[in-house]
């Protein structure tokens, strides 16, 4: 099999690559706007259209198909609703929608319900301004109706609906609204540009117009998954198998059942399950109980073991994903030829609210699922494939995430599935809410899949002739919906092969390895991994061929206007280099958006260095916000400089070494740069922010690092010292 | 035994080894302050006792008897108040998990040190983990609060 289609793996084409089958996919369960605020009027009344409710106290509830997890989609999509409904933003307000694909379907995901791709903003844009002009224009008839005027001397400003001396509020008009015939979405004008109030506006203090979800948190009234404790809850921790791929053989549950407040103990499918009337209890509780694990199928070797199996793979060639030119064969010839193996370890995502669901379930009636999930559809479906009951009798309710970068979206539900099958143990006696301690967040996997790339370059008279760039690695997507049987996997090769460089011979292939440690997406997935590759080998063989690697950088980029333009703007923003330190650049394009950056490093005597400033330059298209854009731009520049400065899981006969903070170390304050955020001005349709931010920054570090030393960073984390 | 949480009193009749942090969320409802490692390495779950900021995910609630404990839900003081206003001026918060830790070691931090140097901000805050990593944001937001207490 070869993957000569190379506009199959087109980035901006993710999760777009054929019909998602789920079997029951596209059962609705119709609106449940349960948590709905008592002051804005009855439950599921007052709705222009699926995605606005405007309530009798005058509020407008944007209804978010995507999950709130810190990247400020609260605010972001909701800034588009405002927009073209002219609403004042006080009166702005969200929540997230109910499980339903056939309502809140993401079309960036094959029509099913999910948060990721950085898709939120890009798949929503056109549709959020028809639900907003939509409501504005139902607003404008009701009060033409109520008022007996001509509907076309009715204006809409700032909350306000105005027809001559008539003046109502949005919530005075909400339930007319909510009764009027939704206007043909052909017809819907949408606002000009230059007429927005919110889109593309700077956040202003002093006009409290910021992030939607600041008040909660600052004040700590913003319920999480975690939070949610109904009277009489269980709490449920899983033993699971150490190693990975081993099963239970059996158990001895005598010592966990001695703890006060232990209520059960039982078998679920991945391991034991230890239930308490409190979290203290039910850790104790598995801290006493003795399972024997049937290891037969379970993973036995290290990970140097499986990078040396890996490298074993790279003698021959894989899949081929990128072919210019004369490809691999042109990587001999005249000049010289440098190569470079780059060793990428499993990274944890380690969201902060360790990983939790809470399931309310009646035995052949109903359940209730409490989840700060990525996929409510799909976990809805593995709750009521779990516990037999209909799809309309499983209801989510989706709470803020307390982080996330791809953990909480996951095709196997695993979390749900854990939960259901503990209620079900349990028969559904009281309430279920399953936990998972740090420990268990940082020994059972999802990981972003360690990996190999090696790198060839044939570099003469001053110029790259021929790249290659073969990577071994584990497939995320095999196995899932989301990758049709027979198509590859874009998500492994996502950056590697589309690199941008105009090189006239280039080779991209990839090993796809199959092994029992479970992987995931995580933030910015494939681009993780090809962007280091890429970039830092870049100035590499830039150095070999003599050159500047920032000049022949724009000299390679001139087809590509928005790389060439973030690439600029950032050089032109970071300006001179201070005394005794030494700069990278590294320019990426990923999920539809353009971003570069230039890190500005200090390495010190001992060797040690430190990361002292970042400049970034990102090209998403129009900005919808500007303070969310330059936020999710600051944190994806952390994010990023955690792993490739100090995360790596590694395994020991088939068992992850690390545990918890103290030894799988995110980034700290001390280790954060300063950054400053430019955007370039467009008009193009708005692309996601959520993950672009993170790839450059890796290589900008390694090429800051590489100017002051010479070596070539292979292996990473880079730890402390340079 | 009687605990002082926010200025009201507790009678806490659990387990000796049970941590504060479990006390707070599921006997008192208290959600505020936050879970996150366990160990005393990430900081989520920063109370004050005493003034001091103490990790509750390590610290049984009963070694708390006749302390002061101030929660996110009571953080009061001129220096409280002064961080959760510079936090939503300066819109800190992404996912939000970690920040309510944030807040509590910042205000024990000013409370001690009202004009702190940008070295005593990291200082005082690194102990704190936050993985959206809105570490450029807190450095600024401590500063604010400085600011805002005059």
């Amino acid at each position: 099999m070869t993957m000569a289609d190379t506009a199959t793996f087109s980035p901006s084409r993710r999760f777009v690559l054929g019909a998602v089958s789920f079997g029951a996919a596209g059962f609705a369960v119709g609106c449940d706007f349960r948590k709905a605020d008592a002051a804005a009027g009855p439950v599921g009344q007052n709705m222009l259209g699926p995605y606005v409710r405007v309530g009798s106290d005058n509020t407008v509830t944007v209804f978010l198909r995507h999950l709130e997890m810190g990247q400020g989609v609260s605010t972001g999509l909701t800034t588009i609703v405002a927009e073209e409904i002219d609403a004042d933003w006080s009166q702005m307000r969200f929540e997230h929608s109910p499980a339903d694909d056939k309502l809140y379907g993401n079309p960036a995901f094959g029509g099913m319900m999910g948060t990721g791709g950085s898709t939120a903003i890009f798949s929503s844009w056109e549709q959020l301004r028809a639900a907003g002009a939509s409501a504005r224009e139902m607003l404008r008839q009701a009060a033409a109706k109520k008022w007996g005027v001509d509907a076309a001397t009715v204006t809409v400003a700032k909350g306000q609906v105005t027809s001559g001396a008539n003046k109502a509020t949005f919530g005075e008009l909400a339930a007319e609204a909510s009764a009027i015939t939704p206007p043909d979405p052909t017809t819907l004008k949408y606002k000009e540009a230059s007429a927005y109030a919110f889109i593309g506006k700077e956040h202003d203090p002093a006009k409290s117009f910021g992030r939607l979800d600041t008040q909660g948190k600052v004040h700590a009234t913003a319920q999480y998954a975690l939070d949610y404790h109904p009277e009489g809850t269980l709490t449920a921790v899983i033993a699971r198998s150490p190693k990975f791929g081993g099963k239970v053989a059996s158990f001895d549950d005598t010592g966990a059942k001695a703890v006060a407040g232990v209520t059960d103990v039982v078998q679920v499918p991945n391991g034991v399950a230890v239930v308490a009337t409190n979290f203290w209890a039910a850790r104790k509780g598995r801290e006493a109980l003795k399972v024997t694990w049937d290891d037969s199928a379970a993973e036995t070797r290290s990970s140097d073991a499986m990078f040396e199996d890996y490298r074993k793979l790279l003698a021959k060639p894989g899949l081929e994903a990128r072919k210019e030119g004369k490809g691999a064969a042109a990587l001999q010839g005249a000049g010289q030829v440098i190569t470079a193996d780059f060793e990428f370890p499993f990274l944890v995502h380690a969201p902060m609210e360790p990983l939790n669901c809470v399931v309310e379930y009646k035995p052949g009636e109903s359940c209730v699922i409490h989840s700060g999930s990525q996929m409510p559809t799909n976990d809805q479906r593995a709750a009521f494939t779990v516990l037999g009951l209909k799809p309309e009798q499983v209801t989510v309710v989706t709470h803020v995430a307390g982080g996330s970068f791809g953990r909480r979206a996951t095709p196997d539900a695993d979390l749900v599935t854990e939960a259901a099958n503990v209620a079900k143990a349990i028969n559904g006696k009281a309430p279920v809410k399953l936990m998972w301690t740090r420990e268990d967040d940082i020994r059972s996997g999802k990981y972003r899949p360690m990996n190999i790339h090696r790198m060839t370059a044939r570099v003469n008279n001053g110029a790259i002739e021929a790249w290659g760039d073969r990577t071994a690695i584990q497939s995320i997507m095999e196995g899932t919906p989301f990758l049709p049987p027979g198509t590859p996997d874009f998500s492994s090769i996502e950056g590697s092969n589309d690199i941008a460089y105009a090189i006239p011979n280039i080779s991209v292939d990839v090993h796809l390895v199959k092994h029992p440690v479970p992987v995931l997406w995580w933030r910015s997935v494939g681009h993780t991994h090809t962007a280091y590759a890429k970039e830092h080998f870049f100035d590499v063989a830039a150095r070999k061929a003599g050159k500047d690697p920032i000049e022949l950088r724009k000299q390679l980029l001139a087809g590509d206007a928005r790389q060439l333009g973030v690439l600029n703007l950032a050089v032109e923003k970071a300006g001179a280099l201070p005394a005794g330190q030494t700069r990278g650049v590294a320019v990426h394009h990923s999920f539809s958006s353009y971003v570069a950056e230039v890190a500005d490093v200090t390495v010190n005597a001992d060797g040690t260095f430190k990361v002292e400033r970042v400049v970034c330059a990102v090209d998403c298209g129009t900005v919808i916000n500007p303070d969310v854009v330059r936020s999710q731009m600051e944190g994806g520049i952390g994010y990023g400089l955690s792993a490739i400065l100090g995360e790596a899981l590694t395994i020991k006969d088939g068992a992850p070494v690390q545990s918890n903070f103290y030894d799988y170390t995110p980034l700290r304050m001390a280790q954060m740069p300063k950054i400053e955020v430019y955007m370039v001005a467009s008009t193009e349709p708005p692309t996601g922010v959520g993950e672009p931010g993170v790839p450059p920054i890796g290589p900008a570090v390694a090429n800051a690092l590489l100017a002051s030393t010479g070596k070539t960073y292979t292996k990473l984390p880079l730890g402390t010292k340079a | 035994m009687k605990l002082t949480i926010n200025g009201k009193d507790q009678e806490y009749t659990g387990e000796e080894d049970r941590p504060l942090l479990w006390y707070l969320r599921e006997d008192l409802k208290m959600t505020g302050t936050k879970f996150g490692c366990g160990v005393a390495a990430c900081g989520a779950c920063t109370v004050l006792v005493d003034g001091q900021p103490t990790r509750a995910c390590v610290t049984p609630a009963a070694s708390l008897e006749g302390k002061k404990i101030t929660t996110i839900e009571g953080l009061s003081t001129p220096a409280g108040q002064a961080v959760q206003k510079a936090w939503s001026e300066l819109d800190v918060v992404q996912c939000g998990w970690c920040q309510s830790g944030q807040m509590m070691a910042a205000t024990a931090l000013l409370e001690q040190t009202p004009k702190p140097t940008e070295q005593q901000i990291t200082d005082g805050m690194t102990s704190n983990i936050c993985r959206c990593a809105t570490y450029h944001r807190i450095r600024g937001a401590v500063a604010r609060a400085s600011e805002i207490m005059g």
